[in-house]
């Protein structure tokens, strides 16, 4: 594919958005993982949310 | 019979519904663009004055759109904080500005690349490119303000003050084109002013990247609600722990 003179403008700046939309959305399945993990050690240790205790 | 946005006050039918939703969002949106990137590389021709430098419109114009949308969508949640104290209204305000400060940093940065070859320069401090900048820094401001206090409820609706205020940006950017003489060309008129052999491409990448937003915006969102059930259970289980030790010995 031939995109002319300006070729590297057009890479770098596709190149940027890939980067940066990965990033976010790795940043985001991290941190989703990280939450799960804290809210099931804590509820290992039988500590329950104050709505589901009460549900009981 | 409540409507949706009552229903979604409760944040563990929103955890269920959203949970249902992601999946398909983000499917759907990785289909368009891998489409729109299709489109864009391999079925849309070069423009008559600006050759092959125009691709980078496909990814400039959604992240320029989105970073004035997410903007919106900032402060209709901030609004729904203070005025109708809408459980999830916080979470969606504070889940939103990360990925709104990355698309507006990407609208920066695809506009400083397509400036270059076409106007000779990487930056000219005029209207529209001053005034997406300030939009940028007003989205480091409400992170950096949320994260400057300890209690989340005052942090939370100083932030959304903030949002609100700071909405005046977004009619400034809109018409800073035509208001002022500025570099930047004039607003994208999707019906007039792209020929169609360039307008499909650009809204499928459009509407995949808005697709893209939400799904990332869900998957954050679910990421506070579950971030603030941890908050709490802890500061329980140490306010059981601490009435535990004040109980007199039997």
């Amino acid at each position: 594919m031939d995109l002319g003179p300006h070729a590297a403008f057009i890479w770098i700046s596709y190149a940027a958005v890939a980067v940066v939309v990965a990033g976010l959305i790795g940043w985001l399945l991290l941190d989703g993982r990280k939450q799960a993990a804290a809210l099931e050690a804590l509820e290992k240790r039988g500590i329950k949310r104050r709505s589901s205790a009460s549900a009981e | 019979m409540q409507t949706l946005t009552q229903q979604l006050a409760n944040p563990t039918r929103f955890m269920d519904l959203s949970a249902r939703v992601l999946p398909w969002v983000a499917g759907i949106a990785a289909a368009l663009i891998v489409y729109g990137l299709y489109l864009s590389f391999f079925d849309s021709p070069a423009d008559y004055q600006q050759g092959e430098t125009v691709r980078i419109m496909y990814i400039h114009v959604p992240c320029a759109w989105l970073s004035m949308m997410v903007y919106g969508l900032i402060a209709v949640s901030s609004f729904g904080l203070l005025v109708f104290r809408h459980p999830l209204a916080d979470v969606s305000a504070k889940a939103a500005a990360p990925i709104g400060a990355a698309f507006t940093f990407l609208a920066l940065l695809t506009g400083s690349l397509w400036g270059k070859p076409m106007w000779g320069t990487y930056w000219v401090w005029d209207a529209r490119l001053t005034s997406v900048l300030i939009l940028f820094f007003l989205y480091l401001g409400l992170i950096a303000l949320r994260a400057a206090f300890e209690d989340e409820s005052a942090g939370a609706k100083l932030t959304a003050v903030l949002a609100l205020v700071g909405v005046t940006i977004l009619p400034i950017i809109k018409f800073s084109v035509n208001w002022w003489n500025t570099l930047h060309q004039p607003s994208t008129d999707f019906t007039a002013t792209v020929d169609p052999s360039m307008r499909w491409p650009l809204l499928v990448m459009a509407l995949g990247f808005t697709l893209l937003f939400f799904a990332m915006h869900l998957k954050a969102m679910r990421n506070e609600v579950l971030r603030r059930r941890v908050k709490a259970m802890r500061t329980q289980a140490v306010a059981g722990r601490d009435r535990l030790a004040t109980q007199p010995a039997e």
